[in-house]
């Protein structure tokens, strides 16, 4: 029976290890072909004329993101200060399982929320489509809060309850003792989280393609439409072919390096927190 | 009165409780928000004929879809639960703690863990559809999702049987019974509460994914009938019907069952994690 179990542990190895493999396996060889130079930093996706260039496709994954942790992470952070330090605990009560409820929320939904709410309020105020990188960092920044809120809640808890009274005892106020001394000493922790929120956010397909605009082309302000690596993927991969299919393969290769770097910094800050 | 004068002198402490209690109100108002809009323009669109068993283009009935929900969830959990309990059981009962495969296993779930479900989807379409020639079909999506659940599964059992005292297994191994028939007659009983509320997140990630399945178990609208036929879940089917453009009735119709059932879902769990607590 120790066998059984051995080889079930083994299976989510070999199966980290066939992702990477067939990920790797058919993106690289369409990397090198269109020239990794070309790939990376070309402006221009045209799968027609054979020209693939994600470097807009980059840009936006790294302008929502951006987006969404402006958004997400003052907001989560200040409402986890809320919860540790002011909600009375019947409050709490109410409150904990809602921002949970957050969490639950299927992806798709909250690309439809988006749609047919916030899309027609930045028609509206911007005069464009109303679809771009706004829309897309409000949609993400309210998708990473529970997890921003969670993580910084739980390590702002851990810290010691001296700090803050100590702080309290000298005549700070209770907001400045919070800032000055309970947030410093949560810090690892809360920035775990916001590394988790940031893979989260880069990751995110299902709401993003249907709020963000979708061009290829390299946005140039806060409302224009952008595609980001997912959406280029789950757009084109219904219909693709041939050398096409295989530069989508190396779009989710370069995705999948920028969430290994996240999962790298993720665990070294852990490990720091640890130590 | 004392310690609004203390506020006003110090006017940053002000600023900052303001917006404190401003962020919590903005969070806690846009989770309502986005639940009471769904229901409150969903439930008047939901009608009888969008449960009708057959799809077609006049009416785009989601029973199909919510049936092929319930079986891929099924098939998933038949097949993740299992694997995820014994790989927790290895972990914790039998690797020594530290030992190598440990930490292999630990970067390997939270690698895991860490892949978007794009990269999944695209996986499972390279690995089951082409390389293993099934075609868009049900098992293709459900290995992909067994992949993306594991994790959970594993790590949310691990801490169950991690949080079962060691006096139990002195006390069985004390009794003569063997290894194994501690492990299954006294630590899984004890540690089941703490592992059905990770099958029950898992369920949840099941129930509202699309990405992972839209390319693995495509997204044909009917019944599936058998493990090779494609078949798209209601949330695969909610995307198809907004891609579409012509049906924003039924997708609010849609939105809100799905909606629903993650509701239930997560108070399923709710009730499991407050019986945890007590227990």
């Amino acid at each position: 029976m120790k066998i059984v179990f051995l080889l079930c542990a083994c299976i989510s190895i070999i199966a980290v290890i066939a992702i990477c493999l067939f990920i790797f396996l058919n993106g690289v060889p369409a990397i090198g072909e269109i020239g990794i130079f070309e790939f990376i930093f070309g402006t221009h996706w045209k799968p027609a004329a054979n020209e693939y260039g994600i470097f807009p496709m980059i840009v936006g994954s790294i302008y929502v993101t951006a987006g969404a942790i402006a958004i997400g992470v003052p907001i989560g952070l200040l409402t986890a200060i809320f919860l540790a330090k002011y909600c009375p605990k019947k409050i709490y009560k109410l409150i904990k399982p809602l921002i949970n409820l957050l969490a639950s929320v299927p992806s798709i939904i909250y690309g439809f929320f988006c749609l047919v709410v916030i899309v027609p309020v930045m028609q509206s105020i911007t005069h464009t489509s109303g679809k771009g990188i706004l829309t897309t960092s409000i949609l993400l920044g309210v998708m990473i809060l529970p997890t921003i809120i969670n993580t910084a809640e739980s390590s702002i808890r851990a810290v010691p309850d001296m700090y803050y009274e100590g702080a309290l005892a000298l005549g700070a106020t209770k907001e400045r003792s919070i800032i000055k001394t309970v947030i410093p000493a949560a810090k690892s922790g809360i920035m775990s989280g916001i590394i988790l929120a940031v893979g989260r956010a880069i990751g995110e397909t299902m709401a993003v393609v249907m709020v963000a605009g979708n061009q290829a082309v390299i946005p140039n302000s806060i409302t224009s439409g952008v595609r980001t690596l997912t959406s280029n993927i789950v757009m084109e991969m219904g219909y693709a072919s041939g050398l096409h299919r295989e530069a989508l393969i190396g779009t989710a290769v370069v995705l999948f390096v920028f969430i290994l770097i996240i999962n790298v910094c993720f665990s070294l800050v852990v490990r720091k927190k640890e130590k | 009165m004392s310690k609004f004068k203390t506020y006003l002198k110090h006017p940053f402490s002000l600023i900052l409780l303001a917006l404190i209690i401003l962020c919590a109100f903005i969070t806690v108002a846009s989770v309502i928000f986005i639940i009471c809009y769904i229901l409150i323009n969903g439930i008047p669109n939901l009608s009888l004929d969008l449960f009708s068993p057959k799809y077609n283009s006049e009416n785009v009935s989601m029973l199909p879809a919510i049936i092929n929900t319930v079986s891929v969830t099924l098939l998933t959990l038949i097949i993740a639960v299992p694997v995820g309990i014994f790989s927790a059981i290895y972990l914790v009962e039998y690797a020594k703690r530290g030992s190598k495969i440990v930490k292999v296993m630990r970067v390997t779930t939270e690698t895991l863990a860490g892949i978007p479900s794009i990269v999944f989807g695209l996986f499972g379409f390279l690995a089951f559809v082409l390389a293993l020639g099934w075609g868009y079909s049900m098992i293709a999506g459900v290995l992909t999702l067994v992949l993306m659940v594991l994790p959970t599964i594993i790590r949310t059992t691990e801490e169950a049987l991690l949080a079962v005292p060691d006096t139990y297994r002195e006390g069985s191994f004390g009794l003569g019974a063997g290894k194994l028939r501690t492990i299954f007659k006294i630590i899984l009983p004890s540690a089941i509460p703490g592992i059905l509320s990770g099958v029950i997140l898992a369920i949840g990630r099941i129930v509202g994914e699309s990405a992972a399945l839209i390319f693995t178990a495509g997204t044909v609208a009917e019944t599936a009938t058998s493990l090779m036929s494609s078949s798209r879940t209601l949330s695969v089917h909610l995307y198809c019907l907004l891609t579409e453009g012509l049906y924003t009735k039924q997708a609010y119709a849609t939105a809100v069952v799905l909606l629903l059932l993650v509701l239930i879902i997560n108070g399923i769990s709710n009730f499991v994690a407050r019986k945890l607590a007590k227990a």
